[in-house]
């Protein structure tokens, strides 16, 4: 038997799975998309991947990230449950060899990460606005009814990018609407926006942070190439993005999670079947106090296996 | 005539003596919850900060329960929250309720009125002398109550059993609410000692160490900072914070010597040698100290769009390379939500941990 180590990350647009071994090599990757029931996603992708690993491979050990992570965890029996910062930081130092700066932007996050002789320096989250996350890009290619694969390709045909204003997402999106109504080529346009999202990433995630190279740029925003180009010319330094650039959270959490059960040497893996249990979630508002804490509870086949949420404590039930 | 005032942390039980012995019916305010926050954000200026908006729902909210007058505090220096009493009292009265705030002003701003508004708190037939004596003892009291929360969170990250310090804390509360005289809350301060220190420890742990800086409110209450402190406690970490009501726990806490704002202030001088506002000089200040004095990382509370801590923020780059000391900034306003604070914390953590890990290896090497 060879040994398998899952990843999980369970983000907000979207949900991946990875199986990998003992030499950080992929040995199964599943991109999913999350459309907001990560319950359901996180069944089918496990009843997918689990067709899509070699037969000859078992798992040993699991684990879980992004902003599902507590209930990812839960279900499949996580042995690690850890941030999104601290995995993206790991998958993207064993690829990147010498990383010293990654960039991330995800579906309704960015981040930027700050590494020093491989280890995590300092880093930044967008705190009270989303605007030039993956989410605006992927509504504004509804808008355009362009698919959002071909964005990164057309932003590269543009030779005279125009200028949007990228701080707030709705203005942005009047913005380029003016633009358009003035005539502009939709390759202008599109070139404008990354320009104008590279922006503010740098004026806000990325204020005051020293950017040295090698610089990685990383999350499902990477796959567009009008993005790469526009950092790579506003830092003035080549922008690497990783193989697994879509996948790094769960990648980082799976390796992880290996070295989590090499000091605990036993997985509390459930196995692939989670995908056989009913879970349902449901909360009600505690009034013992007037903090009226929401409490969830999380049911696996009618049976209270999580609650939390509450401050004192009283109501919480961690899970095995 | 019905009383109230603002809720910060645990002074409430203070306060609530003071006024009662002054012979007012108190009005005790709710701990700040969801409620509080909606009520504040509805009828607030949507770019006033979270401590306005927490303030104006605190006195609805006691409205409703009966009170007529609020005690509250002004302020000096170029932070808004000097004006806010002025913008609570208007709003309130457009409102239509019938309801004063007593808004004390720093004496140094104007003496006389000072005074005039603490003759207007002093009933008839209280003698200066004692009410001079009643607030000492008040004092005395929030003094008590800082010294158990100060104990709680260094005790906290050694606990056995999670939650077993914030169940002895909460019991403390109970005792010190209690005591009425001097002596008593003299003995129930060392009883609460002896309380705090028996919950079962173990000592060979070696926590990190946080310091928690920013601006007065938002580092002061709980409710508002999503119980920071407490938060970071269970995870393991020993937490230390700047600010505090009383000027009982400096002594203890900041490097030897130096304990007044004065000092924090020097600290601050090859960074930022003009006040700014709010706590933003005191917030740099603090940094370098946490630093001298060991600490593996710092925490700024800061509420969202608050001018001196952004001032403070924008120097906080060069503070933290030079001293070496990473520092994490939170914003917090309604919009805030405890998910992401949370994975903040954890990952700012790892970070820490894994700073610690390698200086340790370093030292090793060296040695």
């Amino acid at each position: 038997m060879k040994k398998g180590y899952l990843g999980i990350d369970v983000g907000s647009v979207s949900t991946n799975l990875i199986v990998i071994d003992e030499n950080d090599e992929v040995l199964a990757s599943l991109y999913l998309r999350t459309q907001g029931q990560p319950i359901r996603v996180i069944q089918e992708g496990m009843k997918e991947i689990s067709s899509l690993v070699p037969a000859d491979v078992e798992i040993h050990a699991a684990g879980t990230t992004g902003s599902a992570r507590y209930l990812g965890g839960i279900m499949v029996g996580a042995d690690i449950i850890k941030n999104e910062i601290t995995a993206h930081a790991i998958g993207t130092s064993r690829f990147v060899p010498g990383v010293q700066t990654i960039l991330e932007i995800g579906g309704q996050d960015s981040k930027i990460i700050i590494l020093r002789d491989g280890i995590v320096t300092d880093f930044a989250m967008n705190t009270v606005c989303a605007a030039g996350t993956g989410s605006f890009l992927d509504q504004q290619s509804a808008r355009l009814c362009i698919p959002i694969e071909d964005f990164g390709e057309l932003a590269l045909k543009s030779k005279n990018p125009v200028r949007i204003a990228g701080r707030c997402a709705v203005f942005a999106e009047s913005d380029m609407i003016h633009k358009q109504q003035l005539g502009h080529s939709m390759e202008d346009i599109i070139a404008g926006l990354c320009d104008a999202l590279v922006r503010n990433y740098l004026n806000n995630v990325g204020k005051g942070k020293e950017i040295l190279p090698p610089i990685a740029f990383q999350g499902g925003v990477a796959a567009n190439a009008g993005m790469k180009k526009a950092f790579e010319k506003s830092l003035n330094h080549e922008v690497i993005i990783p193989k697994n650039f879509a996948v790094m959270g769960a990648l980082g959490v799976a390796i992880i999670a290996r070295e989590a059960v090499q000091k605990k040497k036993e997985t509390t893996f459930k196995g692939f079947e989670v995908t056989d249990f009913s879970y349902k979630t449901r909360s009600f508002e505690c009034q013992s106090c007037p903090n009226r804490c929401e409490v969830v509870q999380f049911f696996q086949n009618g049976e209270v296996i999580a609650r939390w949420g509450s401050r004192c404590g009283k109501w919480d039930v961690q899970a095995s | 005539m019905k009383i109230t005032f603002p809720h910060m942390g645990y002074s409430y039980i203070a306060f609530k003596m003071l006024l009662n012995e002054l012979g007012y019916e108190v009005v005790v305010p709710p701990e700040p919850s969801k409620r509080t926050i909606d009520l504040g954000v509805r009828y607030a200026p949507e770019f006033a900060c979270i401590p306005f908006k927490v303030l104006l729902g605190t006195y609805l909210e006691t409205i409703e329960m009966g009170a007529e007058v609020a005690i509250t505090s002004g302020g000096m220096g170029p932070c808004r929250a000097g004006y806010y009493g002025i913008m609570h009292q208007r709003i309130l009265n457009e409102l239509g309720y019938d309801f004063h705030l007593h808004i004390f002003e720093p004496p140094q701003v104007n003496y006389l009125d000072f005074i005039k508004k603490l003759k207007a708190v002093k009933p008839r037939g209280v003698s200066w002398r004692t009410y001079i004596q009643l607030i000492k003892k008040g004092y005395g009291k929030l003094e008590a109550i800082d010294e158990m929360e100060y104990l709680m969170y260094r005790i906290m990250p050694f606990e056995i059993n999670r939650g077993d310090t914030a169940k002895a804390f909460y019991k403390v509360l109970e005792i010190l609410d209690e005591a009425q005289t001097t002596e008593e809350i003299e003995d129930a301060r060392w009883e609460c000692r002896k309380i705090i220190a028996k919950v079962p420890q173990d000592r060979s742990r070696v926590p990190l160490k946080i310091g928690i800086i920013g601006e007065i409110y938002v580092v002061l209450e709980p409710a508002v900072n999503f119980y920071i402190q407490r938060t970071l406690g269970e995870m393991g970490v020993y937490t230390d914070r700047s600010i505090w009501l009383t000027s009982y726990t400096q002594k203890n806490v900041l490097v030897e010597g130096k304990v007044g704002e004065k000092d924090i202030h020097d600290m601050a001088h090859p960074y930022l040698n003009e006040l700014i506002g709010g706590h933003g000089l005191n917030s740099i200040g603090e940094i370098v100290i946490y630093a001298e004095d060991g600490y593996d990382g710092v925490i700024q509370l800061a509420p969202f769009s608050c001018i001196p801590e952004i001032m403070a923020k924008g120097i906080v780059p060069r503070v933290s390379r030079e001293e070496g000391i990473p520092v994490m900034t939170i914003f917090i306003d309604e919009q805030t939500a405890a998910a992401g604070v949370i994975t903040r914390l954890e990952a700012f953590l790892d970070l820490l941990k894994r700073k610690r890990e390698q200086k340790a290896i370093k030292e090793k090497r060296l040695a």
